[in-house]
């Protein structure tokens, strides 16, 4: 039985009211950006009858699509190295003590905390004296461009998945590995057999974050950006500066449902993993 | 022939806290053997270090005469049974039961087979499709248990195993348990802080306490002539009644009573005589008595307990716990009664402080 109070009179209704002013407030703008993507009229704001034209420019489009091909590659690399890497420094910090430890740790959560631009400004000016240096010892000529940016991205998402998944190895029984190992397993194949499975929730949260957060990064992104490379958000960002045309909410929409995708799928991946 | 388990002169420190300290001990093969204490005693650790899960600080330690103090766990053929059980929960009982047999490599056809003996052992055939979070815990219990054992390890090893069942539950098991030990014949080392257990299920008991192990024996030593006041105070109720050895046959109290007592303690050592309550009796207050085995005093307080009552008695310096089994047609006393309390002289032990 609950023994939740139940709010009674104009108190649940206010409650309800707020509920819908949440929901909207949340999905009116998501709802406005779909409906105009199909809308027949340059303006972006005004209805001119349906249309799929828009969608339509932005598969004729070789600049947008070049950047939605960018944007893919350059996601897919940062996911997989940033998922080893935060994995790897959750499961040393949240395993073994060694010395520096809690100084490692706060240095983690860093690019958590500093503002975009901050990162941003930092990193270019890293890749400038990197690339002079460089210059300079091996006469590499070297430009921004795909690994500046994917190499800034990773930066960032390290600490993300490093978060993620350590909380879900701070739930985990430590009971487990020992009865694995107990059980004849060797180290790693009591991680493979164990913490893994056990981890993967998170592994798979964390890789989920990081995509979306390099898909969607604008400020670093145009800080190390180079010619030929450039991601769709700062493709976008770059088309509104020109004129805003409805080419903006198809993209937009594009985005949407890509990253809505991901979620779905993860929600489907976690479901299949519960239910056995 | 060679024990099962030797200990010699462990110890085991984390950082400057000694938790196992200078222990040595033989539990021998096919032994149900009890190691008991109070929480942060050295039971556990003592537990982990056989099983290789932690590894000593000083001394040898080894299985059926092979060294394995820094070997790792994996490496031996002891398996555990964890407190709260650790079952994998991604993974089936069948699966659960199976994985020690997968690691060592053994094919699929055979661990399948040897896991659902095993299964039907526990009494869990039928169930080998669920995970560990839709069974109860009787239940998960005897997978952790099927997971060991299907394994043949040399030696069982039981961290508080019954800890987590509720009380009916919990009896059931220990003798299941003790059967299954039988059955299997291994020995089987458990870990306990609950006395009653302890006594219950082992051949021997070991009891610890401050990392130090007090004593060594079977459940009848240990509860007729414990080693020393703690032991006799952690195991069963007792009273203690504090004094100094006069001669082998004489203990002097604090009071200056003088009571019969065998040991074979020097003159003048201090020492408890411990006086278990089932161990004394209660009657009418006489002058007949013996007075180097009993004592005058008066009722005090009156605990029924449905099978037996226990009288506190107030004596003018102590007081002493009695208890009688509640058969038909015992005499009953009233709180303030004056009694005497009697033993026989030789159902008391002497042990030193």
């Amino acid at each position: 039985m609950s023994t939740a109070v139940e709010p009674r009179g104009w108190a649940k209704a206010a409650l309800h009211v707020n509920g819908w002013l949440v929901y909207i407030f949340f999905y009116a703008p998501i709802a406005l950006l779909v409906l105009f993507s199909f809308s027949d009229n340059r303006n972006v704001g005004i209805w001119g009858g349906f249309t799929l034209d828009w969608y339509q420019d932005f598969f004729d489009s070789s600049n947008a699509r070049g950047a939605l091909s960018n944007s893919v590659k350059i996601a897919i690399v940062v996911t997989i190295i940033s998922v080893i890497l935060g994995t790897m420094s959750a499961l040393a910090l949240e395993r073994f003590t060694f010395r520096g430890k809690k100084v490692f740790d706060a240095l983690l959560y860093l690019p958590i905390i500093i503002p975009d631009v901050t990162m941003a400004v930092m990193l270019l000016l890293f890749f400038g004296e990197f690339f002079d240096l460089l210059d300079m010892l091996f006469g590499l000529q070297l430009r921004k461009g795909f690994w500046s940016i994917t190499i800034s991205h990773i930066a960032f998402n390290i600490s993300f998945v490093s978060v993620i998944v350590r909380a879900r190895l701070s739930g985990m029984n430590t009971n487990l590995e020992e009865a694995a190992v107990d059980l004849y397993a060797s180290r790693w194949k009591a991680f493979r057999h164990v913490t893994f499975p056990q981890i993967v929730p998170g592994i798979a949260g964390g890789a989920l974050l990081a995509m979306t957060l390099s898909l969607d990064d604008v400020v670093i992104t145009q800080f190390v950006t180079g010619p030929g490379w450039t991601t769709l958000p700062v493709y976008v960002f770059g088309l509104i500066r020109k004129g805003v045309t409805p080419l903006i909410n198809s993209i937009s929409v594009i985005m949407l449902l890509a990253s809505m995708l991901l979620v779905v799928l993860s929600l489907f991946a976690e479901r299949a993993r519960r239910g056995g | 022939m060679t024990a099962a388990v030797e200990l010699k002169a462990i110890t085991k420190k984390f950082g400057d806290v000694v938790a196992v300290d200078n222990v040595d001990l033989a539990i021998e093969d096919g032994e149900f053997f009890a190691m008991l204490g109070p929480s942060g005693c050295g039971k556990t650790t003592t537990l982990r270090m056989i099983a290789g899960l932690e590894f000593p600080t000083q001394g040898s330690l080894s299985i059926f005469g092979e060294e394995v103090g820094t070997l790792a766990p994996n490496k031996r053929s002891v398996n555990t049974v964890f407190q709260n059980y650790a079952l994998f929960p991604h993974l089936t009982v069948l699966e659960n039961v199976g994985f020690g047999l997968k690691m060592q490599g053994v094919d699929k056809s055979e661990t399948r087979s040897r896991s659902m003996e095993m299964i039907e052992l526990v009494q869990l055939e039928g169930l080998e499709d669920r995970k560990p979070s839709q069974m109860s815990g009787g239940q998960q219990q005897r997978v952790a248990l099927a997971r060991a054992l299907v394994n043949q390890p040399k030696v069982l090893l039981l961290d508080e195993p019954l800890g987590a069942l509720d009380q009916k539950l919990r009896q059931e098991m220990q003798l299941e348990l003790k059967k299954l030990q039988r059955d299997v014949g291994i020995s089987f080392v458990f870990v306990t802080h609950d006395q009653e257990e302890a006594l219950t299920m082992s051949d021997r008991i070991a009891v610890m306490h401050e990392g130090k192990l007090l004593q060594v024996a079977t459940p009848e030593e240990i509860y007729e002539t414990p080693a020393n006041r703690f032991v006799a105070d952690f195991i069963g109720r007792t009273n203690l009644l504090e004094g100094t050895v006069s001669d082998s046959e004489t203990v002097i109290l604090t009071n200056g009573t003088p009571i019969r007592a065998h040991s074979n303690f020097a003159a003048g050592t201090r020492v408890s005589i411990s006086i278990r309550p089932e161990r004394a009796k209660i009657s009418q207050q006489n002058e007949d008595g013996n007075p180097l085995s009993s004592v005058n005093g008066t009722v005090e307080t009156i605990t029924y307990l449905g099978n037996a009552r226990v009288y506190g008695v107030k004596f003018t310096w102590m007081s002493l716990e009695v208890r009688e089994e509640n058969r038909p047609g015992i005499e009953l006393y009233e709180p303030g009664t004056p009694i005497t309390v009697s033993w026989d002289h030789d159902a008391i032990s002497v042990v030193a402080d």
